[in-house]
């Protein structure tokens, strides 16, 4: 019972940093109705971008993250006046499509940039088990995987606090729920999209900081993007809440998988077994947990 | 400028990049020896093959500024960028076996499932593969496999020089009866290459072995170590490439695994592995098929000339580091297939049936490695019909928190068993396609 545990734990804990990477697809999927292809791409791009600075210019932690911000805002601003401004309107499949273009154009330039080489990031959390837990309950707790949760609660808070409180916020989800409505009410449609891209950039330079720490910032970042996927898909796209209680689910799921099911079938499993969850999933709840139903009228 | 004017344009643009990408970087030119490379510096595994590659070609570079190339034969090449995915790598092979008139002298596919895709090519095309510490095991019959060339030594080898030097730690490989080994492996071609021979190791040896494969690119391990974990397993092997080497390590650190009681092969034991996972790998062993170090007169010569000289060095950073050391031997064995074939057929580019004839006949001794520059960073190599491997030699490692360090001699494993079942397999395989096992003329 206690490796049962031990399992569980570090599965809800391996789902919060999928929905770190999760919370981004969201963010975007809600404010423009586009499933980003590009935000895996986009966390790999934002890690790499904060070592190549810090390697370059030596400065302190703070200050490269803030320039490094300063980039993903840029990034983010970019992207809509040269992708989604002239798309406006346009189906969404096209959007989808320019995502899928954007996340190659990120992926060569980041290593155009800075070079393939993987580099270390440390950011002072080292990923070793809790001594006192482990001590008293016999139960393994990394440090890190726990540093990790409280970032994506307190990121869950700040993003909760900034769409219901603010005034930002508040446009961004009247746009949600229908542009053509938003824009005759005089919210402006390419402003939200710059600040809904530059945020997405902010959640993927923390993701991209917490996964690179744990694996090193290298190109397999972009395939963080792949573990996302199952988590929105039983979420909801267009739910933050969505997001964590998916990430939290599919993490335990999949480790319990791997752990009690793998074995009998030669293992390896957890690559899928997610995907598999999903695809269930959706046959009983095609909006996910926490997604809105749509009905449309033929 | 109207929509229709802009989207011309776009359209023109696109068409000359894409030009511009076609026209390799070196062009080859008549009455020169031109070599294929089916690299890749990009994607997962990129970091890698840009060490690799880079000492490869800063080698090749060497051999034309400092000699004048082999035998007065200048070098050209073409890199070709494969991704590690089987599909570009085979496209890769389709469209370098037409560049020359001479063909692609031999091609390093780098991949053990490129490897597998090219198998049943390369006869026909006349095409050598040689494949440096990895690809098709049982190809070290070169009666079955002619044109395929595992040198230095096979996966098999690799796995049972492990077991030797887990049990030399243990104090004998008799006391290995009774033990726990995880084999920790990329659930791959690559990853399953070394099942065979350590499931017939665990049988001979009497210990209890358990395979844990971990899904491509093996960025997420926590459920295989908890397994390790619930195993306690006295060891792990671990076959890791690329990502899932640093994670490997940092996920034993997270679940308490001493690091000194992980052994990787040769691909799982580079700078790049351990630099990434930082702390976490102090401690760990690997072996190895050649040594890092900058202490090689052929690294000095690289640095003086290509890069300092030349100034066309693929990266400085790299110089003398594991990968990019085994970059610069993988083309010294090219090129020194050439001179040995040169030595029957003439002062002239050599074809592909001559390479095959001049890789088979290589005999790289130690005083041919010191004359080279290369003293011991990799063992002699003589290679027949028989044997295509090599010597089958390796060495461990262990990293510091700062370098690697050589623990051990060259060694090798258990070479008896891994030649009955190379032999068997090579039947098998023959049985199969329906071929005649023997010698090709020279």
């Amino acid at each position: 019972m206690q490796f049962f545990f031990e399992v569980l734990i570090g599965g809800l804990l391996a789902g919060v940093m999928y929905s770190l990477v999760a919370l981004g697809f969201v963010l975007i999927y809600k404010a423009s109705g586009v499933f980003n292809f590009a935000q895996g791409a986009m966390v790999f791009f934002a890690a790499l971008t904060f070592v190549g600075l810090q390697e370059k210019t030596g400065l302190p932690f703070w200050i490269v993250l803030a320039l490094t911000l300063a980039v993903m805002i840029l990034l983010g601003v970019l992207t809509e006046r040269i992708v989604l401004r002239p798309l406006v309107n346009q189906p969404q499949i096209t959007l989808f499509m320019a995502t899928i273009g954007l996340s190659f154009l990120l992926e060569g330039l980041s290593q155009l940039i800075w070079g393939s080489d993987v580099r270390r990031l440390d950011l002072g959390l080292q990923d070793e088990p809790i001594q006192v837990v482990m001590d008293r309950f016999g139960i393994l707790i990394s440090k890190f995987d726990l540093a990790a949760a409280a970032v994506a609660g307190v990121l869950v808070g700040v993003l909760a606090v900034f769409f219901n409180k603010t005034r930002i916020g508040r446009a961004l989800r009247a746009v949600a729920d229908d542009h053509q409505a938003a824009l005759a009410v005089g919210i402006p449609l390419q402003q939200i999209w710059s600040i809904v891209w530059s945020v997405a950039g902010f959640v993927a330079l923390v993701a991209g900081l917490l996964w690179g720490a744990r694996n090193g910032v290298q190109f397999a970042l972009t395939f963080v993007a792949l573990k996302a996927l199952p988590v929105l898909i039983l979420g909801g796209f267009e739910s933050i809440l969505g997001a964590i209680v998916g990430g939290l689910i599919i993490g335990a799921a999949e480790k319990l998988a791997e752990v009690y099911l793998g074995p009998l079938v030669g293992g390896g499993i957890e690559g899928w077994f997610a995907y598999m969850l999903a695809l269930l999933f959706l046959l009983v709840r095609p909006e996910g947990l926490f997604g809105e139903k749509r009905i449309d009228r033929v | 400028m109207t929509k229709h004017w802009k989207r011309s344009l776009a359209v023109v643009l696109a068409a000359i990049m894409g030009a511009l990408v076609a026209i390799p970087a070196t062009a080859q030119q008549a009455g020169t020896q031109f070599v294929g490379i089916t690299g890749y510096r990009v994607g997962p595994y990129g970091a890698n093959g840009a060490a690799l590659f880079g000492g490869f070609i800063d080698y090749l570079n060497l051999v034309n500024e400092r000699d004048g190339g082999v035998n007065g034969i200048k070098l050209t090449w073409e890199e070709c960028e494969t991704e590690y995915v089987v599909a570009k790598g085979l496209e890769c092979y389709e469209r370098l076996k037409t560049r020359s008139p001479t063909g692609p002298t031999a091609i390093h596919p780098m991949s053990t499932g490129i490897t597998y895709g090219l198998v049943d090519k390369i006869p026909v095309d006349k095409i050598p593969l040689i494949t440096w510490g990895y690809g098709r095991t049982d190809a070290t019959d070169g009666r079955v496999f002619p044109w395929l060339f595992p040198i230095l030594a096979n996966y098999w080898d690799g796995a049972t020089a492990i077991v030797k030097f887990i049990g030399e730690k243990e104090g004998g490989v008799e006391k290995l009866k009774g033990k726990k080994i995880v084999l920790l492996y990329h659930d791959s071609a690559y990853g399953k290459e070394p099942h065979p021979v350590l499931e017939a190791e665990a049988k001979k040896l009497g210990f209890e072995l358990k395979l844990i494969p971990v899904p491509h690119p093996g960025n997420e391990q926590q459920s295989q170590w908890l397994q390790i974990r619930q195993y306690q397993p006295n060891w792990v092997i671990l076959w890791g490439w690329g990502v899932m080497t640093a994670t490997a390590l940092q996920t034993a650190q997270k679940t308490g695994f001493p690091r000194d009681k992980m052994v990787g092969n040769w691909w799982a034991g580079s700078e790049i592995d351990t630099i990434a996972a930082g702390p976490a790998a102090t401690g760990y062993y690997s072996a190895s098929l050649n040594l890092g170090g900058k202490g090689y007169p052929v690294v000095k010569d690289i640095d003086d000339i290509v890069y300092k000289k030349m100034n066309k060095g693929s990266k400085a950073d790299l110089i003398g580091t594991v990968l990019w050391n085994r970059g610069v031997a993988a083309a010294m064995l090219t090129v020194e297939a050439v001179r040995t074939a040169q030595a029957k057929y003439g002062k002239k580019p050599m074809t592909g049936e001559q390479v095959r004839w001049g890789i088979e006949n290589l005999d790289v001794n130690a005083g041919r490695l010191k004359a080279l520059g290369f003293n011991t960073m990799l063992p002699p190599v003589k290679l027949s019909c028989e044997d295509h491997g090599g010597s089958g030699l390796v060495r461990f490692q262990q990293w510091t928190g700062t370098e690697w360090r050589a623990t051990t001699d060259w060694m090798s494993g258990d070479r008896q068993m891994v030649r009955k079942m190379v032999e068997e397999s090579a039947a098998r395989y023959a049985a199969e396609k329906n071929i005649k096992p023997g010698c090709l003329p020279g």
